[in-house]
């Protein structure tokens, strides 16, 4: 049990904060942005040199350079943000203790211990093997042991929000059901916990093979439990987003669900079958049969695909909604036209959603077919697919709730605010950009994780057009146009910390007054349904996304019919 | 007293009714999943692309000894201190590619159908044929057997397109089809 | 409110708010159709001819 002390009362939001969370929380967020540092720094690099015309690094650095990108931006700067959202949603949502702190702060060393040995081992080139570290290519014992402590702190810190939980429903801090937020974050934890767990089953043996302890590991099996790990850990982003997009709509519209039931079951779809989506990676491989493949990769019949559609729809749908019942019912977008575009938190978040959706969502689906995937399987089509997941969906997102959470958390005035608006701008376009033009350039033929593709160095000849140089000169461009982005973000971030104005407890509230009253209280005021469209604007987006995803779909289809015979 | 995503839902929010918009999208957003889960499926048997292929076990020596043989038997010729081999229709064409090369250049007739065995004799490589754009694993240990119909012809090139060292970016084969 | 009523509470709705049921879920189902069954079919590939 934890006395009153332990607690104090937030001035902008009237929750009740228990402060060794809020430490907690606050170290999680903090090396997660020097990870976003790290790893960004790297992909500049890995951007210059894939520029043609620039070529920056030679080949072995631009290899190290890459596994380094990789690694601390898929699993350290999002892993940590994560842990440090699940104890935002558990102990300060529900006004609860956290669940012993003391084992918190282990598992925050153990992950930044994990991440340091990892990073090093890359560093001083013994690890030159991809974030994938495809066996046989072997890394120094550093590398797997580095991932394996990061995920154990991980996988401790899930628990202790499982455990979390468990002490709200106990001490009676909320009445009822979990809000739909924290309810996101629950699944999010399931998720990392499956990926974990199969992480550790992959990296402990190949751990053991690097030291010659254990002998050689099938290199198919391999693959797959690998990806159990690695594309389970973007379905934990995925989830994770959507949580904050919903916290972000309450926090600056006091947007409320239009149906707790809806997103709900769309966030349980998730549960039966989005880790299955692993499968993509094993599309164009021997081994496994096509029943595996077909039930896998389409995500058990799509019903994974249908949680997003249905999140994408609800989420804006929400907002659009709170905005309505404000009276701007002018039109289909008024109110999207009047929505607080330079609050960065809701550009951020609503870039995140749009980009995400169209960009990243579309082409996943329609490469995870598991004849299509043969014309995209290891072109740089794929970075570009996922920067448009993960860098303008996931890491778009955290950036925008980091702008919420600095004010509020660390009680300072944003520093650099015209720089934070600047940012997602910059962020979501250059990323979008970049995903864009690499996904051209991959449909062209061009490959991923390659150094030069000029082919300069091979015994005979071959080029890309001139279209496709170009292509990959302006994703380049558009890589410098993100990389400012996030470095406004990490400035803004860092300058607010250590040099931000600070906020009395008098300041205005960063709120609205319906969050407030919401975050609080257990109220009722559920939208009369059946009387004509919520969120006609919304269903527009949608409708007009699903077109897109159609021709797209098609497109692919006639591209793939065109080619040889593969049977 | 208004409630957000924030809060507590009501009591008994799974009761509450679902509006219009939401019956309408999930509707067409399920219809699509059907569909799309139909076209794949129908692809499968019906479509002329599927890289499902038939799969075996075998030690990179054992793969290397067919290669050996396939080129004793079948080289017509030699570019770039490379053998090209030229396997009749129906026949079984041996790739294994390694650090850092492709070991043979296949010659084959247009519209003729070939079996490759694709494999590697070392680590995960890629077989990326430009400019068309098929793109297969390479896996070290299993002979991945796939029934290839070129409907061109020309000289098409291979990529590695799959992380396999420092050599990685060397990596360039040819595959010739001819009338 | 419709759903404010003393109706009892529905059995998704109680599976819903049980987080050690869904914790199930999303372990076993994942853990059965891509892993297992995945382990199956790639340990059963026979020895080429």
């Amino acid at each position: 049990m934890s006395n009153a002390s332990d607690f104090r009362t937030c001035p902008d939001t009237g929750l009740k904060v228990h402060k060794p969370a809020e430490a907690l929380i606050k170290a999680n967020a903090v090396v997660a942005v020097v990870f976003l540092l790290v790893g960004g720094l790297m992909g500049l690099l890995v951007a210059l040199t894939r520029m043609p015309a620039i070529h920056l690094l030679p080949a072995d650095l631009f290899y190290l350079a890459l596994t380094a990108h990789g690694a601390d931006i898929l699993v350290v700067w999002i892993i940590f943000f994560e842990i440090a959202i699940l104890y935002f949603v558990s102990a300060v949502l529900l006004q609860c203790r956290l669940a012993t702190p003391k084992l918190a702060w282990v598992a925050f060393f153990l992950m930044l211990i994990g991440a340091a040995l990892a990073n090093y081992a890359v560093l001083i080139g013994e690890a030159t093997v991809m974030f994938t570290s495809y066996v046989p290519l072997k890394a120094h014992p550093f590398f797997y042991l580095g991932l394996i402590l990061f995920a154990v702190g991980a996988l401790i810190g899930c628990f202790i929000f499982l455990a979390t939980l468990v002490i709200a429903k106990d001490e009676k801090t909320y009445e009822g059901s979990l809000n739909l937020v924290t309810f996101g974050g629950l699944i999010a934890c399931i998720i990392a916990i499956f990926t974990i767990a199969t992480g550790a089953v992959i990296l402990i043996p190949t751990w053991l093979w690097s030291m010659d302890i254990i002998g050689d590991i099938d290199a198919e099996l391999y693959r797959l439990i690998w990806w159990g790990f690695g594309h389970s850990s973007q379905q934990i982003n995925v989830s994770a987003q959507i949580a904050v997009w919903y916290a972000i709509g309450a926090l600056v519209f006091g947007a409320k669900p239009l149906s707790e039931k809806v997103s709900r079951t769309a966030f349980l779809l998730y549960l039966f079958a989005l880790q299955l989506g692993s499968a993509h990676h094993l599309l164009s491989d021997p081994a496994t049969s096509f029943a595996w493949r077909a039930v896998n990769t389409s995500y058990a019949m799509y019903l994974a695909v249908l949680g997003s559609m249905i999140h994408a729809l609800t989420v804006p749908g929400a907002i659009e909604a709170a905005q309505r019942r404000k009276g701007l019912t002018n039109g289909l977008f008024e109110w999207l036209r009047k929505a607080p575009w330079s609050n960065p938190v809701f550009s951020g978040m609503f870039l995140s959603l749009v980009l995400f959706g169209f960009l990243g969502g579309t082409t996943g689906v329609t490469m995870s077919v598991q004849q299509i995937n043969m014309i995209i399987h290891n072109t740089i089509f794929v970075p570009g697919h996922f920067h448009g997941t993960v860098a303008v969906g996931t890491t778009l997102a955290f950036m925008a709730l980091t702008y919420w959470l600095l004010p509020v958390l660390w009680r300072r005035e944003l520093f650099m605010p015209k720089a934070a608006q600047w940012s997602t701008w910059l962020f979501g376009i250059g990323m979008g950009g970049l995903a864009i033009f690499h996904m051209a350039a991959g449909h062209l033929g061009v490959a991923r994780r390659h150094w030069d593709m000029t082919f300069a160095d091979a015994a005979m000849q071959f080029g890309y057009s001139d279209t496709v140089h170009l292509f990959m000169a302006i994703a380049g461009v558009f890589a410098l146009i993100g990389s400012v982005g996030a470095l406004f973000y990490i400035l803004v971030a860092v300058g607010t910390i250590l040099m931000g104005k600070k906020r009395p407890d008098t300041a205005p509230a960063t709120t609205s007054e319906e969050s407030v009253e919401a975050a609080t209280t257990y109220g009722s005021a559920v939208p009369e349904h059946g009387k004509g469209w919520e969120c006609p604007g919304s269903m527009v987006l949608v409708l007009v996304f699903m077109v897109f995803l159609v021709v797209y779909y098609f497109a692919n289809w006639k591209y793939l019919s065109t080619v040889w015979g593969v049977s | 007293m208004s409630k957000t995503s924030l809060s507590s839902p009501d009591r008994n929010w799974w009761r509450a009714p679902i509006g219009l918009d939401e019956i309408v999208w999930i509707s067409i957003a399920f219809i699509w999943g059907i569909f799309m889960t139909f076209m794949m499926v129908y692809w499968y048997y019906a479509g002329d692309q599927n890289q499902v292929g038939e799969s075996y076990r075998i030690t990179p020596d054992a793969f290397a000894a067919k290669m050996e043989t396939m080129i004793e038997k079948y080289q017509v010729g030699e570019e770039f201190d490379t053998p090209v081999v030229a396997v009749p229709e129906g026949g079984d064409i041996y790739f294994g590619a390694q650090q850092f090369s492709f070991p043979v250049i296949p010659k084959l007739k247009v519209g003729k159908t070939y079996r490759f065995h694709l494999s590697s004799l070392d680590v995960n490589h890629g077989f990326s044929i430009q400019p068309i754009n098929v793109n297969l694993q390479l896996v070290p240990g299993y002979d991945y057997i796939l029934k290839l119909t070129p409907n061109s012809t020309g000289d098409f090139h291979v990529v590695c397109n799959e992380f396999c060292g420092i050599g990685h970016h060397e990596m360039l084969g040819k595959i010739i089809v001819t009338d | 409110m419709p759903e404010d009523t003393n109706e009892p509470i529905s059995t998704m709705q109680r599976i819903l708010d049980n987080p050690f049921i869904l914790l199930f879920i999303g372990i076993v189902v994942p853990t059965l159709l891509y892993t297992i069954w995945g382990i199956v079919e790639i340990i059963s590939v026979p020895m080429a001819p």
